[in-house]
């Protein structure tokens, strides 16, 4: 029908019903590029479904009703067409290209605005468009611009005139080419090619650009800052990561660290035989344009970065963040998406790349705060389990670079720079796509085929190819020896590509190897065996120079040492101010309660995660002993996954995390502190060892040139050293990401809260003696253990009321060490029954969480709480003192139990009872008392209600 | 060593019965189902479809095949549809191998595959009702009608759901009734009043509560939750009993020994 020899099918399920309001039906759209054969349609037609779920027709006549169809731009991934191309040329047809959408129907009568609306809501422009056909309209008008043109590009470099510039004019080069390097860096840039007496070419000058940003040399976190600080000498820090987080790890010398901060992914000894790996990341910015696929391939690039220690995936974390669900859409910041909407697409995002991958997602969190309505976070981390001692590292001059996996293709050039414009369709689709969407099976071949070349020693050294494609990839494995790569010999997905397009793309699913010559051919045939595409596209040299060509002439010659050490060091300036007084609100009455604790467990942060979780396989791989949710009714919310991660060791690894943004507009400090504090107790509390637990940080902060913003980080990272050296807790892998602002359309710019995930990795030394959250059995103890204070500064209660208050808790961390370790001593040498830390909420909505998680009762007397003398009610209920935690114990063994805990304060609070009532006290006056199913009814209430997913 | 040596827990007999879990892109179910089938007594070999299709003797040579769950080829065209498609090229060495009374068990992904290959009949399996991907442990009892050996010593057992393509969808109004009457539906979601067509306990929406089909024969069965997820001491939630998924696996070695 249409011209140009596409052509297309439209694919309706048997029982789809039209949208109740609109009326609209919908259809998938498969659309051929190849003259339509009967032989042909014949293919396409039996490859289109299952008769008995749906059927399907070439779309051959006009329609008597509007059609909107919505098809991904060309360049954007379509991994389904791709799939349906490569069934049919096993089918006897190479070569035919297929791109898949949706095509949706509205009756004749709809008025064009209603319909043009709908379109509009129903694509996501970033990736795809719509075309709308008028009733009677000849059908298949946009179906060839769904394909990327045949056309190809010059093959040279372009020289970018920049001796001689001045500051100014540096400056704006910089802009309009968006290589986002300040002007000392381009300064020192100009010296560098002064010095050689030439102007660099554009690949030269985007592969400084990509090697010296933020993201790949955390210029931030190595710059020299002055800070400033109220009644502190001004000091001057020479570098956030070597002063801190790296001094905290070296002080702790951990002997079973096997790779901290050195490689993808950190590393720690598990048993005699086996390493584990963790690394967390974020994907901010790409989510906050298109969460599905900002997500989506978050969770593809850490999975990289563990197979980039040649270890094989097998847990994943995320932590989220986002706007309030029930923000009103006139609060909702102009080109941002809806909390809801954004909830929906990166849910559906990691739940499509885990799952696929067959990872399973075992922890993580949900948090919903203003501050993250228009930069959402994205924290995406990935475990690894691989044989100990193969975990190749050394490239050796004249391996071959080896390129494996996906294509290159326009992919997230320059995404992070061009995703801070709002983008119109067709810009986006003469770039063809800045934003990546990820194909999970090409990972998954990769995952598959990557641990058989690994047992063969067949590569020398490997990296994920992320931010900045190969530049980055190839030029930091390169950084040691140099390289010479020809860049005709990258596979790309289309033609059209300029040089630097192929050395930049930041296309999905690659690794880059250094093969030795004499595995080449081993390596190539484990690789096409999985179905993995490898290619060599050029040679480690030894030279000390960084060597690309085209088409036979060189496009780039740059020296390694300038590249990875000629950085100017940044200094920057930072100061920190305490924020100012706030008044409390008055103490809660104590007839108020029960309708407090309803209203905490019914809290977005607290209330059960269930809608979206359970979108994740977190079973998958058959390793997760403690789940997601723990108890008889697979509700309870367990304080951290629990692993085997081998069948036949005796050990596992419980995952935690720790975050809390609140407590960092209080006192950036003390978040730090807590936030430690808070991934530890959450992997102590199912059984793992405090002495053996390695963590992992992520700062997503704002603009770092800001003094006020980088005073807060300051303030972080010394938190973040002073914790972890009292805790023995050494720091093994961390990530930043900052420059999370937006500007509101009265030109000023708002930072998110600044925002520290800890991630914990801690190990169980006997999986028998895991314990679970929920209460156990009727008549045993309940111990509160940790001291509880007048901590209600950050709360959930308090901002349930409105306030944030003015002193975020103080971890006492000695203190805090001694409790962990007496209860790790005590699960291993006697049968505590469960236990649940104390977090948002503080004691009642533990207790509450362990009663409703068992469908059991307890009684608790709260002025036998420690500490608790003096202390209004509401502090002791639902303060959130850290270091705590609600122990049950079997009657008999409660007294060597508090033996045990001789040395930190411990007390006996309450018992569990079978009447299925949940009563708190003080002293013999109950003021609290419900039922568990009114608790269990609140906390499950937002499983289908205000998180933008049903259940 | 990859991870299926770390779960190998005791070297198989050499006279173990041979299985194939024959895996394609994107199988992610092959390693923790090969490692159920040692458990069980058989001698596993993951093969890449493409390497069976290749040497097809690999099939003769084996007495008992599964296919095991996942997302082959990403789910594209349909769940399981272009796998069968590649598997379709042993189609008479695979009617073959289900005539000479070998077992062929098909797990989530590989019940899909095995419905488009028609080696199971009476329905389909559709996008869940809920109209998402669902992870959950679910309650399963056998109809009384169940003639499949490969479901011996079960009545009712815990297993986990884990799909996005699970709901069972009958061919005519009165095929559940046929698969009944013909011992064919092998598992039912069950709540405490026995089969249930509510969400969650049957997560997907499935017809006739179906949560598992075999041949008229016995000796093929699709099972849309996963057993080789409950065969190791831990792996069960409080209160469902640990391990109950090997008692299938047994099942087949045992046919797969008497074929």
């Amino acid at each position: 029908m249409a011209g140009q020899g596409t052509w297309a099918v439209a694919v309706t399920s048997n029982e789809g019903a039209p949208d109740p309001v609109t009326q609209r039906t919908e259809a998938r759209l498969i659309v051929i590029d190849a003259p339509r054969t009967v032989e042909l349609e014949r293919a396409v037609h039996a490859l289109c479904g299952d008769p008995v779920l749906d059927h399907w027709h070439t779309i051959a006549a006009p329609d008597a009703v509007w059609i909107v169809e919505v098809l991904p731009h060309p360049g954007v991934t379509d991994a389904e067409g791709d799939s349906f191309a490569l069934a049919l040329a096993q089918e006897g047809f190479p070569g035919v290209r297929v791109r898949t959408g949706k095509r949706h129907a509205l009756p004749a009568a709809t008025p064009e605005p209603v319909v043009r609306t709908l379109a509009a809501a129903l694509c996501h422009p970033v990736v795809e468009r719509a075309t709308i056909d008028a009733p009677g309209a000849i059908p298949g008008a946009a179906w060839a611009s769904a394909f990327m043109p045949a056309k190809d590009a010059p093959k040279h470099a372009e020289r970018v005139p920049i001796l001689g510039l001045g500051p100014d004019q540096l400056r704006a080069l910089s802009a309009s080419r968006l290589l986002a390097l300040p002007v000392e860096d381009m300064l020192a840039v100009q010296s560098h090619f002064a010095e050689l007496q030439r102007d660099p070419t554009d690949i030269e000058l985007e592969t400084i650009a990509q090697t010296w940003s933020e993201h790949c040399a955390h210029r931030t976190f190595r710059a020299t800052i002055h800070h400033h600080e109220p009644g502190v000498p001004e000091t001057a820090i020479n570098g956030l990561l070597k002063t801190y987080i790296a001094a905290a790890t070296n002080e702790i010398a951990a002997p079973w660290v096997l790779s901290a901060f050195e490689d993808n992914a950190g590393v720690i000894e598990f048993g005699r035989d086996w390493e584990i790996s963790f690394k967390v990341e974020t994907h901010n910015h790409p989510s906050a344009i298109e969460p599905f696929g900002g997500a989506n391939t978050g969770v593809g690039g850490v999975v990289r970065d563990v197979m980039g220690v040649s270890a094989e995936p097998i847990a994943n974390t995320d932590i989220l963040c986002f706007g309030p669900p029930t923000l009103s859409a006139e609060d909702l910041p102009a080109g941002s998406i809806h909390p809801t909407e954004m909830v929906a697409g990166v849910v559906a995002g990691i739940g499509d790349y885990g799952n696929k991958m067959g990872i399973p997602t075992v922890n993580g969190a949900v948090l919903f705060d203003p501050g993250y309505t228009a930069n959402p976070l994205v924290f995406c981390g990935t475990l690894g389990l691989a044989p100990r001692g193969r975990r190749p590292r050394t490239v050796v001059p004249g391996d071959l670079v080896v390129v494996i996996g996906g294509r290159a293709g326009r992919d997230g050039i320059h995404g992070a720079t061009f995703s801070s414009e709002v983008l119109d369709a067709d810009q986006v689709a003469s770039l063809g796509s800045v934003v990546q969407i990820g194909d999970p099976i090409v990972e998954k071949r990769i995952a598959d085929a990557l641990p058989i070349a690994r047992d063969l020693g067949l590569y020398h050294a490997i990296t994920d190819c992320g931010a900045g494609g190969l530049s980055s990839a190839v030029g930091e494995m390169a950084s040691e020896t140099g390289a010479d790569i020809n860049l005709d010999l990258v596979p790309t997905k289309y033609p059209g590509l300029l040089p630097w397009e192929i050395w930049l793309s930041e296309a999905q699913e690659r690794m880059v190897l250094a093969v030795p010559p004499a595995s080449w051919k081993q390596f190539s045939e484990v690789m096409q065996t999985e179905g993995v595409e490898a290619t060599a596209i050029g040679t480690f040299t030894g030279t000390g120079r960084l060597v690309v060509t085209s088409c036979g002439a060189p496009v780039a010659d740059l020296d390694t040492t300038f590249l990875h050490k000629g950085a100017p060091i940044r200094t920057l300036h930072s100061t920190w101010q305490p924020p100012s007084a706030a008044a409390n609100p008055p103490q809660l009455a104590d007839h108020d309660a029960t309708a407090a604790l309803l209203s905490l467990l019914a809290d977005p942060v607290i209330a059960t995660k269930e809608g979206i979780v359970r979108r994740f396989d977190h079973e998958v791989q058959g390793r997760t002993v403690g789940k997601p949710f723990v108890g008889p009714l697979d509700i309870g919310p367990a304080d951290a996954a629990v692993l085997r991660p081998v069948a036949n060791e005796r050990g596992g690894v419980a995952l935690g995390n720790g975050i809390n943004p609140r407590y960092g507009e209080l006192d950036p400090y003390a978040m730090a502190l807590l936030a430690i504090d808070e991934a530890l107790r959450n992997v102590v509390a199912v059984g793992g060892d405090p002495d053996r637990t390695a963590i992992l940080d992520n700062f997503c902060w704002g603009n770092p040139n800001l003094p006020d913003r980088l005073g807060t980080l300051v303030k972080a990272c010394q938190g973040c050293h002073d914790a972890a050296v009292a805790f023995g807790t050494p720091f093994v892998s961390g990530k930043d990401s900052l420059f999370n602002e937006y500007r509101t359309p009265d030109g000023e710019t708002r930072a998110i809260p600044g925002t520290l995930l800890i991630s914990a990795m801690s190990i169980v030394p006997d999986l028998a003696r895991a314990v679970s959250m929920p209460l156990k059995r009727a008549g045993s103890v309940l111990f509160l253990l940790g001291a509880t204070s007048d901590d209600l500064g950050g709360s959930c209660y308090w901002r349930q009321r409105g306030v944030l208050g003015t002193r975020a808790p103080r971890v006492d961390l000695p203190t805090a060490r001694e409790t962990f370790r007496a209860l790790h001593r005590a699960m291993a040498e006697l049968e505590v029954l469960a236990c649940h830390d104390l977090s948002d909420g503080g004691l009642a909505v533990a207790a509450a969480e362990m009663a409703l998680a068992a469908g059991l009762g307890c009684l608790l007397d709260i002025d036998l709480v420690p500490g608790a003398a003096g202390l209004p009610t509401d502090a002791v209920l639902f303060g959130e003192s850290p270091s705590r935690f609600l122990v049950e114990v079997a009657p008999e063994h409660a007294e060597a139990f508090e033996l045990e805990m001789e040395r930190v304060p411990c007390e006996r609070i309450g018992v569990v009872t079978a009447d299925s009532r949940f009563r708190v006290g003080r002293g013999a006056t109950v003021f609290l008392d419900c039922s568990v199913d009114d608790l269990r009814a609140a906390f499950l209430t937002p499983i289908s209600a205000g998180m933008g997913v049903s259940a | 060593m990859t991870v299926l040596d770390a779960f190998a827990i005791a070297p198989p007999r050499t006279d173990a019965p041979r299985a194939i879990v024959l895996r394609a892109p994107g199988s992610n179910c092959d390693r923790e189902t090969a490692l159920a089938l040692e458990l069980a007594g058989a001698t596993a070999e993951r093969i890449h479809v493409e390497h069976l299709v290749e040497h097809p003797n690999l099939l003769e040579a084996s007495r008992m095949l599964v296919l095991p769950g996942g997302f082959s080829f990403g789910d594209h065209l349909g769940a399981g549809t272009l796998w069968a498609r590649r598997i379709a090229h042993l189609q008479d060495a695979l009617e073959r191998y289900v005539a000479s009374g070998r077992p062929v068990l098909g797990i989530c992904n590989g019940f899909q595959a095995l419905m488009k290959l028609g080696l199971l009949e009476g329905g389909a399996l559709g996008p869940n009702e809920s109209g998402h991907f669902e992870c959950r442990w679910v309650w399963l009892e056998k109809p009384a009608t169940a003639t499949t050996p490969l479901l011996a010593d079960i009545d009712r057992i815990a297993l986990p759901v884990a799909n996005g393509e699970g709901r069972f969808v009958a061919t005519a109004p009165d095929a559940v009734a046929r698969l009944t009457g013909g011992g064919m539906v092998a598992l039912q979601y069950v709540d405490a009043n026995g089969p249930t067509a509510a969400y969650p306990a049957n997560p997907n929406g499935s017809e006739g509560a179906v949560a598992a089909i075999s041949n008229r024969a016995g000796n093929v069965l699709g099972i849309m939750p996963h057993p080789e997820r409950n065969v190791l001491p831990g792996q069960a939630p409080q209160g469902r009993e640990d391990g109950a998924g090997l008692t299938i696996f047994r099942n087949l070695v045992r046919m797969a020994g008497a074929s």
